[in-house]
């Protein structure tokens, strides 16, 4: 599957080289998908995000992290250690001949090795340099450690998420991180296009703490026009009305949980409406919900009295009803609403193999193909695919040192016995 | 020069997955139309709070401010065909870009989908952001993002163990799939630079999500395991969690990943005496519960802020639970600086949010407050689209704009 040609993606004609850790892992990977050469540069023996589970039949070891190949693939990959200075000259020569570099460095650190930005754009002024730090490149954060807990905890997103009086939480699979090289891609196109319109590149400064300002949006802004502090509410949703009242998101149903909210709007009005309807066809609509008038409901002005009103007898409703059911109920009413999925759930959403979503590639050396989700857009002209899996440690060496950048057998067997490569 | 100036958008969109796309493209130059009607204002607009001082009105919203500075506004009411058909036409003509994120098929029900707009402008870029997708069986089902989090298996992931799924605050998903929206446009542009060909993008928000899950949907169909939720546990860390601090529900998350790590958190704790037994990572785990209310027993006596640079400068991984207060003073934040103050004439004071991203040679915005509701017409369709006096005021008066 997949058209397998990264020949036919739209940034074909483009090198990346990719010195991130997991932090910048997706930035690279996007790219990648959209056609571009993409090196993967980890130290001799391979990157630390190598030992990040889950793990192929849950055997740890650097060659079958699935963390690894989930956010990896579309990538060759080559080993260099950019503390020796042959290694920084290898890394000169491959930088000379890039568009990207993608790097998540402490700021300054790459400098020290006379591998920064600035010592390196000297040859290769075109260059889109990617900086991907939790914090930025400067400012009293830029050298602060932070994984992805860190992150989501300064960016704001904790204090909205848990029960209240109990620890703000995080998403449980970090998702900072995704965030982040999803943004840190949008930078190095928007410099790119620029780069290709006037010949200059640039550096791209990018905060994982800014980034996540996003992910939580719009919670900051009732601070900043009414000074009111929006605050985790477990599982209700707020500030959706100016009473103040808060909404039930997710109700307990027959096998787990159901994502429904009583909205406004037109749609919101609509999906009410055919719920009192599927309610009634089941004698468990009460005399007032069938009465509601949802041409005049307005969710801006709705009182939490009203809230609790209707909800109570919707939540019994959905304890007879399961997350299949529910997700077909929802679509053939034309209902705003979903099942809270798993990730079983989501393999069995017949959307995903009607739009063929899935890529199996292939993993010789495991013997196996394993099943990857596929594009994340449809272009109508050139293609965004998933072309190659994961590059096993130092698995290009030979074919981009020597084959691309010249260097004799010889030559790279010295690095490698200098532990250069 | 901001980097992408000269690139004309139209946003035939609403909420966030379609216009805050627009507004990326903005905040570094691009000109952006978004595209209204009296008739069907911008929901965030309409009926999402908050608006200043808790008054609704459709110039009033903070969230239409945080996703639209920089646009111009103009009215086009699309019910009124065939003339306001041809004027869409006509403005996707002048356009490089078009974003819409209707339910899938609506465009092509108005005469505008892609093939007709093609007729007028051929290396036409479109981007359809929709939440499940052009085609399929579920195409049709039209959704907010703050329910699609759930279908794409977010909120599952999200909460204490045994209880609740917890909300993502907003339509969480909405904003991965403008990532993935705003990357795809600029591929294209460089595409069609290179090619001169257009492009007709899908983007599915549910198949962008599942993007950031790349590691557990393998998981899955490998080791048959099912991610869960588990608060703030981490598989390769412990103690690995947020911890109270000296205040009114005040936090501050500490993270240890390695055994010197922990030896500098130990150190910074001044060597208590009930360390020792969790020398071990493996000690560490077995013990985690114990360990976090240890932990929680020293955090209480410091401010959050005091304790993260404590912590930080002994080497320890920190944060402080930043509240929605403390945002626009994050010493980080403010240095960046991460919002430009700009005035609106009915909000006041507002804080614009530039993007996540600093670009150092071409710096973006915001420079412009977001749009007041049809601010931009006669400037729009007179000086840039060139529609003459007479002609301008004939589709006002027909109600076409409006």
């Amino acid at each position: 599957m997949g058209s397998a040609n990264r020949n036919e993606g739209l940034l074909s004609p483009f090198r990346v080289l990719d010195l991130t850790d997991e932090l910048g892992f997706l930035c690279g990977k996007i790219l990648g998908d959209l056609g571009a050469d993409v090196i993967k540069i980890e130290r001799p023996g391979g990157d630390p995000a190598r030992r990040l589970g889950p793990f192929y039949k849950d055997e740890p070891d650097p060659e079958k992290s699935l963390y690894w190949f989930g956010f990896n693939n579309n990538k060759r990959g080559v080993t260099l250690d950019l503390e020796k200075s042959e290694g920084q000259k290898l890394f000169a020569r491959l930088a000379a001949k890039a568009d990207f570099v993608l790097e998540t460095f402490t700021p300054s650190f790459l400098d020290k090795l006379k591998s920064g930005y600035a010592a390196l754009t000297k040859n290769n002024p075109k260059l889109v340099w990617v900086s991907i730090t939790p914090f930025g490149q400067s400012g009293p954060y830029s050298k602060f450690h932070a994984s992805d807990i860190e992150i989501m905890a300064l960016s704001g997103c904790m204090s909205l998420t848990g029960d209240p009086g109990r620890p703000p939480l995080r998403v449980t699979f970090p998702q900072s991180y995704s965030w982040t090289g999803s943004y840190a891609a949008m930078g190095a196109l928007t410099a790119h296009y620029h780069r290709q319109n006037t010949g200059e590149g640039q550096q791209v400064d990018v905060s994982a703490q800014a980034v996540m300002l996003w992910a939580f949006s719009h919670a900051h802004v009732f601070w900043d026009l009414n000074r009111h502090v929006e605050k985790r509410a477990g599982s209700f949703m707020t500030g959706r009305s100016i009473t103040g009242a808060k909404m039930r998101v997710f109700w307990p149903c027959k096998d787990g949980y159901l994502n429904f909210i009583i909205y406004g709007g037109e749609a919101g009005r609509r999906t009410n409406q055919a719920l009192v309807d599927w309610m009634n066809s089941k004698n468990m609509a009460p005399e007032f919900l069938k009465q509601k008038d949802w041409k005049t409901f307005d969710i801006a002005k709705v009182t939490q009295e009203e809230i609790d009103r209707m909800e109570e007898p919707i939540a019994e409703f959905f304890t007879t009803v399961t997350k299949a059911e529910f997700f077909k109920e929802v679509v053939k009413r034309e209902m705003l609403g979903y099942p809270v999925a798993s990730v079983k759930e989501i393999f069995e959403d017949p959307q995903h193999a009607a739009r063929d979503f899935w890529r199996e590639i292939e993993h010789p050396e495991l013997g196996v193909s394993l099943t990857y989700p596929g594009p994340f857009a449809r272009f109508s002209n050139g293609a965004c695919d998933v072309w190659r899996r994961a590059p096993l440690i130092g698995e290009h060496n030979e074919e981009i040192y020597c084959d691309e950048l010249g260097l004799t057998k010889a030559e790279l067997n010295k690095l490698k016995r200098e532990k250069v490569i | 020069m901001q980097s992408l100036k000269g690139i004309k958008v139209v946003e035939f969109a609403a909420f966030a997955a379609g216009p805050v796309v627009g507004k990326h493209l903005a905040d570094h130059g691009a000109t952006v139309v978004h595209i209204e009607s009296q008739v069907r204002p911008d929901g965030f607009r309409a009926h999402y709070p908050p608006y200043k001082d808790n008054v609704h009105g459709l110039n009033r919203s903070g969230l239409f401010a945080l996703c639209n500075n920089d646009k111009l506004d103009i009215t086009l009411n699309l019910k009124k065909a065939p003339a306001a058909t041809e004027l869409a036409k006509k403005i996707a003509a002048w356009a490089d870009v078009v974003i819409e994120n209707f339910s899938p098929g609506t465009m092509a029900r108005l005469g505008l989908g892609y093939e007709a707009l093609q007729q007028v402008k051929p290396d036409l870029i479109m981007l359809s952001s929709s939440n499940l997708g052009q085609s399929g069986p579920h195409a049709h089902h039209a959704g907010f993002g703050s329910q699609l989090s759930s279908l794409a298996g977010f909120t599952h992931l999200t909460g204490y163990p045994g209880g609740s799924p917890q909300i993502l605050y907003g339509p969480y998903i909405d904003y991965i799939a403008v990532a993935y929206g705003a990357v795809a446009i600029l591929a294209a542009l460089d595409y069609r630079k290179r090619t001169g060909k257009g492009n007709y993008i899908d983007t599915a928000q549910y198949e962008t999500g599942l993007q950031y899950l790349a590691p557990i949907l393998l998981d899955y169909k490998v080791n048959g395991c099912v991610a869960e939720r588990n608060a703030n546990r981490d598989p390769q860390a412990a103690p690995h969690g947020a911890y109270p601090c000296k205040g009114d529900d005040r936090w501050c998350v500490i993270s240890v990943s390695s055994d010197d790590e922990w030896k500098a958190l130990v150190k910074a704790m001044k060597n208590p005496a009930w360390a020792k037994k969790f020398a071990s990572f493996d000690a560490r785990k077995a013990g985690e519960d114990e360990l976090d209310r240890l932990v929680g027993a020293w955090t209480i006596h410091f401010e959050p802020r005091e304790l993260m640079e404590t912590l930080q400068k002994a080497g320890v991984k920190a944060g402080v639970v930043n509240r929605m207060c403390d945002v626009y003073d994050d010493p980080q934040l403010k240095s960046r600086p991460q919002w430009i103050e700009l005035e609106h004439p009915e909000i006041g004071a507002m804080h614009y949010q530039r993007p996540p991203f600093l670009l150092t040679k071409t710096p973006p915005g915001p420079a412009k407050r977001d749009p007041l509701l049809a601010e931009h017409n006669e400037y729009f369709y007179r000086e840039l689209l060139g529609l003459g006096e007479a002609e301008y005021q004939k589709l006002v008066d027909e109600q076409v704009i409006f």
